[in-house]
């Protein structure tokens, strides 16, 4: 266990280094700094005065082994626009994505299993026909479309809910404040969530189908059957416990990439998270920001996928993590 | 009264092109307690029979006409509720490979106890005791432990033994073995037949033992029945089948047994090989390998008819019993 745990952490930190790299890479590319920084009354000597103070005409490597020393400590630079370190502004940022992509994941997770299961158990079914046809729309339209025509139908038309913003959070600790303890905050949470879900629910649909249709055809469901084991226990036990093993690996890399995802989302329904403050940077060439950001998603990345592989190796009895890497 | 009974029963697959006939009007009877062998080349019908008597074939295949009936009640009626009381419980069935039989996320134990929870009502203690018994019988070692596992943690053998002991769990009547061991090392092939003769012979269990192995049958059946191309072709007595072979087909898996050709010579194969579905040639369906086929042959399928100590499907069976005493008495003399 202990030596799998020590393999995933190389694993994860060689990722990490060549995110960084990248993201670093970036940022030498994305415009001058001195720009955004001082105004244009300012002189070209007092200008190269300030860039030798920031370390910028340092070579390359100078600069990127300087930046990862601060990053190790928890600096990723500071925010041109907010004049705040990058990292704090972004945790600020963080619940917000974290909660809206929860939202997201609750409903794939809720509706996937079930829909694909179902679409797998009767594919002759006329619902199963019309669910399969829904999830090819869903796959298709972009998410910012969905977004926008759920604001027109239940905000404008319907006025059923509210259009932006996260409403009525509640306080939990720290910085962190939730939708969830609030009428208002589901209200807000609610279309946002079902836009950010629009792609992959269908997606995740599909993928259960296909795979919990292909277990069904195996030996052992067979078995179970002339074993005289009801069909409920047959699907629900036999069949999909084994659908669920290869579903695990790629969603979890899904809900990584959802964080990605909410940048979409998050600028349609001016959601006050980390992928709509993104956007807005990439507007500001903030670039620290975005290197920042760039970084902190990287790592949520990894971490999902690390913790995905352990959840995999716990429920697959015929990957024995306890012995891996070992 | 027989135990099974089964009468005309015809299986047919339909393919996205044609619909093509598995298996031809088959009948036959089993008698409590009588163990039945199923012999033939892949592609004789063999392993459609055993899943026909459970009801339990797979798209495309289904049952097209005729009835099974098992104690009584004809399977091919049975709704799915009554179907899903029978098998396992009255009919249980060993599938031919328990690298894949066995559910691989689902320990022993469970794969036991659901089994027998869903036939009787026991407590999960109850049914454990009983899995542990049953695992005793087929000599599996400290059992406790083995319920705990998984399968991919046993050895092919032992996870066969497991599959014999669940089949034994609800001491069915009639017990359907489709291949058992030709997923097996040779060495655990004996070890796993003779395991199964002690158990039905000790159980009063009923036996159908699908397989291609003429020596198998032959230790293990009282009866065996020959099937080529979705039909029976001959019928009797294990010892009448194995000691005088009527059908031409039989006769040639007989002579093809190694046993039967000298060290150095090349063993005797029956020509050709056996008709795709759909591609049935008419008249009897082996009279394209057959070396005394005639137009009759040809032309019409020939009906079941009792001779010497067997039934037999052939138009010639007469004037090849007539040849072959020729043969022995120009032998003898």
């Amino acid at each position: 266990m202990f030596a799998y745990l020590v393999k995933r952490a190389i694993q994860a930190v060689a990722v990490m280094f060549a995110i960084s790299l990248i993201a670093f890479a970036i940022q030498g590319n994305l415009g001058d700094p001195l720009r955004e920084l001082v105004g244009q009354s300012v002189s070209e000597e007092v200008r190269q005065q300030l860039r030798d103070e920031l370390g910028l005409n340092d070579p390359f490597l100078t600069q990127y082994l300087r930046f990862v020393g601060n990053a190790l400590q928890g600096d990723l630079g500071t925010s041109y626009f907010f004049k705040e370190p990058a990292l704090e502004v972004i945790l600020k940022k963080l619940p917000a994505t974290l909660e809206l992509v929860l939202g997201a994941t609750v409903i794939i997770i809720g509706f996937s299993v079930p829909l694909g299961v179902y679409t797998a158990i009767r594919p002759d079914a006329v619902l199963s026909r019309v669910i399969m046809a829904l999830s090819i729309l869903g796959i298709s339209v972009p998410v910012f479309l969905t977004a926008i025509m759920m604001i027109f139908v239940f905000s404008v038309e319907w006025g059923w809910l509210p259009s932006f913003g996260r409403g009525d959070v509640v306080h939990v600790w720290g910085y962190w404040e939730t939708n969830f303890l609030s009428l208002d905050g589901w209200e807000h949470i609610l279309l946002p969530s079902v836009a950010l879900a629009s792609i992959m629910l269908p997606l995740f649909v599909r993928l259960i189908r296909a795979e919990m249709m292909e277990v069904l055809q195996s030996e052992y469901v067979r078995y179970a059957k002339a074993k005289g084991i009801a069909p409920w226990r047959i699907y629900f036990i036999h069949a999909l416990k084994n659908t669920l093993l290869p579903v695990i690996t790629v969603g979890g890399v899904q809900i990584g990439t959802m964080v990605a995802y909410t940048i979409l989302t998050e600028t349609v329904f001016q959601w006050p998270g980390m992928g709509f403050m993104f956007l807005e940077a990439v507007n500001r060439v903030d670039t620290p920001l975005i290197v920042a950001y760039l970084i902190v998603v990287g790592f949520i990345f990894v971490v999902t996928n690390t913790i995905v592989d352990l959840i995999y190796g716990l429920v697959n009895p015929t990957v024995n993590i306890a012995r891996m890497g070992a | 009264m027989s135990l099974l009974s089964v009468r005309d029963l015809t299986v047919k697959f339909a393919m996205r092109e044609q619909t093509v006939t598995a298996l031809n009007g088959i009948s036959f009877d089993l008698a409590k307690g009588e163990r039945l062998g199923i012999v033939g080349e892949s592609g004789a019908g063999k392993s459609i029979t055993g899943f026909a008597l459970m009801n339990l074939l797979s798209r495309p295949g289904y049952i097209d006409s005729g009835e099974i009936l098992f104690e009584g009640d004809d399977v091919v009626q049975m709704k799915p509720r009554a179907l899903q009381d029978m098998r396992g419980n009255r009919m249980a069935m060993i599938f031919q490979d328990p690298m894949v039989t066995l559910n691989p996320v689902l320990t022993i134990g469970e794969q036991m106890v659901e089994t027998l929870r869903a036939h009787r009502q026991l407590s999960r203690e109850e049914a454990r005791q009983i899995a542990i018994l049953k695992l005793r019988e087929v000599y599996i070692p400290s059992p406790e432990e083995r319920l705990e596992q998984y399968p991919h943690e046993l050895s092919g053998g032992m996870r066969q033994r497991i599959i014999i002991a669940i089949a034994l769990l609800l001491d069915p009547q009639l017990i359907i073995a489709d291949e058992p061991t030709t997923a097996l090392d040779v060495t655990i092939q004996a070890d796993i037949m003779e395991l199964m003769l002690e158990l039905c012979q000790s159980n009063q269990v009923s036996l159908i033992l699908i397989t291609h192995d003429l020596g198998v049958v032959s230790q293990m059946t009282e009866r065996t029945m020959v099937m080529y191309a979705g039909r029976i072709i001959e019928t009797g007595s294990t010892r009448a089948i194995i000691n005088d072979p009527q059908h031409p087909y039989t006769q040639g898996l007989i002579n093809a047994l190694p046993q039967q050709t000298k060290p150095g010579q090349r063993l005797k194969q029956i020509q050709g090989t056996m008709p795709a579905l759909g591609r049935i040639p008419a008249g009897c369906p082996f009279n394209p390998r057959c070396e005394y086929a005639t137009a009759t042959c040809r032309s019409q399928i020939p009906p079941m008819s009792q001779f010497a100590q067997v039934q037999v499907a052939c138009h010639e069976v007469q004037r090849l019993q007539f040849e072959a005493e020729a043969n022995r008495k120009e032998e003898l003399a």
